[in-house]
């Protein structure tokens, strides 16, 4: 009892790091709003444009719910991603890894506190932004399901933090560009997994790699949520959250085993000292 | 040994033998491999250049002991901490901190330790409240009782209430390593580990650290393991004193013990200081009756080795 009191003390105190960090960055949270924001709607002005672009009808309004749907999952993952990386990238850059590793604490409980912090946080972010966009468009979101679409974010948010979790390693072992390198793993996630397009545009090579993709089926089942009104017990919305259960599952375990690889060898090796 | 019921604590849910000695470093090495740039492989040989910074290194702590670490930058003092304090694992040889084994039984040694490193290390941009808080719940404190000893210990420790609750960035490197000793004493370890905790302090700050790492075995029974520079401090805290030079302990003893034995290698009659004692074990090579006839004095014999040392560098 006392044992899983500390745990939920230190998990707490995870949450409770980051809310202080973001209170205090406030300025900044709201630059990469913005940022975000203006990123979004540069991509959905193409789906404004097509009838332009190709000189033949289009449903312009289908087509930049379909992006906007695109940019608010490459939104989520950017900033839920760099909330799970920041297990290392953050500590990194303000020198307190040591401190935070030394706490006897299991690694699990510290992935837990920053990873849910990351998901409130991503959720958040994605909420405001297309709030901001469809009004900017005057989209109608009448017909979405939002219980679904949170459904399917919030299950899909479990592998990504899978991913996350699997991909700081990479700043745990390259101080001073595994940072830029866990993008790369975020944008080809989003590439194979038909961030603005259906997977069957893809070259055949890369269609097994949609398949094993989570973020395939929070994209499918988003656009049935947002375009479809699909319900949670709909079997459309079941084809997308049993293979999000199994990445799921997979994932989390599988990322947990290679944190904790990669912290043995950081140990071994001297890594773990302030550097950057 | 019959462990008997008043010999035994209990720590966060651990039945810690105190009669045990409360650390125990046997035959420690750890060897660093650097990679070599590419076109200098061939100059110069393997492809990783090592660096022993802890070679063979064996010392046992007392309960209640304050042992001093003495050596040169590069030496291997941190070295040594950070393998106590679970950040590093040793290449060859075994730590026990109270029995427990620094890689077999890694949290329950975390439970036991803290540690305050030369740097820092804080969230910048959050108050000594907001990062000592985060502190206290990793080592399972509740918020409440966090926040009161905080206050009581920052304020102790010369820290002005109004500065308590205004981010780091904005405090003075001292001020900062204050509030750093107050997170390692906030969780009041059996094992406090202090790696130079008194660089960049002023004097009058160093004298209130000292006090407290004395309070902190008298009152609170910690055993306390500290590296340090300022041979002063080490005069005025350490029961005992390990000299460490190229990663090996060149010599242990009480600083009474280690000046008598060096006053009488020096063949002086007034005692020798600790900083002679830490010169002599820390020179390139012992001093000889030989050099000292050669240069006229110890000292000037040793300033005379060390040049040489240096030229050779």
């Amino acid at each position: 009892m006392s044992s899983f009191m500390h745990q939920g003390r230190a998990t707490y105190a995870f949450f409770e790091r980051n809310w202080n960090m973001t209170r205090r960055y406030l300025g900044w949270e709201v630059v990469w709003l913005v940022y975000n924001i203006v990123n979004a709607m540069s991509v959905t002005f193409i789906g404004a444009s097509a009838s332009l672009i190709t000189g033949t009808k289009v449903n312009t309004s289908l087509l930049i719910l379909y992006l906007l749907i695109g940019t608010s999952v490459w939104t989520y993952l950017s900033v839920s991603f760099d909330g799970v990386t920041d297990i290392v990238n953050l500590e990194h850059w303000e020198g307190t890894i040591e401190h935070t590793f030394m706490a006897p604490i299991s690694r699990f409980t510290h992935m837990i506190g920053s990873c849910g912090y990351a998901i409130v946080h991503g959720m958040l972010f994605t909420f405001l932004q297309l709030i901001v966009v469809a009004a900017f468009f005057h989209l109608s979101l009448g017909q979405t399901n939002y219980l679904t679409a949170f459904f399917m974010l919030a299950l899909g948010s479990v592998s990504f933090i899978g991913f996350g979790i699997a991909a700081s390693v990479l700043p745990l072992l390259y101080t001073e560009k595994g940072m830029q390198m866990s993008f790369i793993v975020r944008s080809v996630l989003l590439l194979v997994s038909g961030v603005y397009y259906p997977i069957s545009v893809l070259p055949a090579w890369m269609q097994p790699l949609a398949r094993i993709s989570p973020a395939t089926y929070v994209l499918e089942g988003l656009r049935a949520a947002i375009l479809r009104n699909q319900v949670i017990w709909s079997p459309e919305i079941w084809s997308y959250t049993w293979p999000l259960i199994i990445t799921g599952v997979v994932s989390v375990p599988l990322g947990v085993f290679i944190f904790h690889l990669a912290e043995r060898y950081a140990k071994r090796t001297g890594k773990l000292k302030r550097n950057g | 040994m019959v462990t008997t019921h008043a010999d035994t604590t209990s720590i966060a849910n651990l039945n810690l033998d105190i009669t045990t000695d409360a650390v125990v470093i046997d035959g420690v090495s750890k060897i660093f491999k650097k990679s070599r740039l590419l076109w200098r492989r061939n100059k110069e040989g393997a492809k990783k250049r090592e660096i022993r910074a802890v070679d063979d290194v064996s010392l046992t702590v007392k309960r209640r002991e304050i042992v001093g670490i003495l050596g040169a930058n590069g030496s291997g003092k941190s070295t040594l901490i950070r393998i106590l304090s679970t950040l590093l694992l040793p290449d060859t040889g075994h730590v026990t901190i109270f029995g427990y084994d620094v890689e077999k039984n890694e949290r329950k040694v975390q439970e036991l330790i803290n540690r305050v490193s030369v740097e820092a290390s804080f969230f910048k941009k959050l108050s000594p409240m907001e990062n000592l808080i985060y502190a206290a719940r990793l080592y399972n404190m509740p918020g409440a009782e966090a926040r009161q000893k905080i206050t009581s210990i920052l304020t102790r420790l010369g820290i002005k209430p109004d500065r308590i609750k205004t981010p780091m960035e904005n405090m003075s490197r001292g001020m900062q390593q204050k509030v750093a000793i107050a997170r390692a004493f906030l969780t009041a370890p059996i094992l406090l580990l202090l790696d130079e905790p008194t660089t960049g302090l002023d004097p009058r700050s160093k004298i209130d650290v000292q006090a407290f790492i004395n309070e902190l075995r008298d009152v609170h029974d910690a055993t306390i393991l500290i590296t340090t520079h300022d041979m002063d401090e080490a005069e005025a805290l350490c029961d005992r004193v390990a000299i460490i030079d190229q990663g090996r302990i060149v010599a242990l003893g009480s600083v009474d013990e280690l000046k008598q034995h060096i006053t009488a290698l020096m063949g002086r009659a007034e005692p020798a200081t600790m900083q002679e004692v830490f010169m002599y074990y820390t020179a390139s090579r012992l001093v000889t009756e030989e050099d000292i006839k050669r240069y006229g004095s110890w000292e000037k014999a040793f300033e005379a080795i060390e040049a040489q040392r240096e030229e050779e560098e």
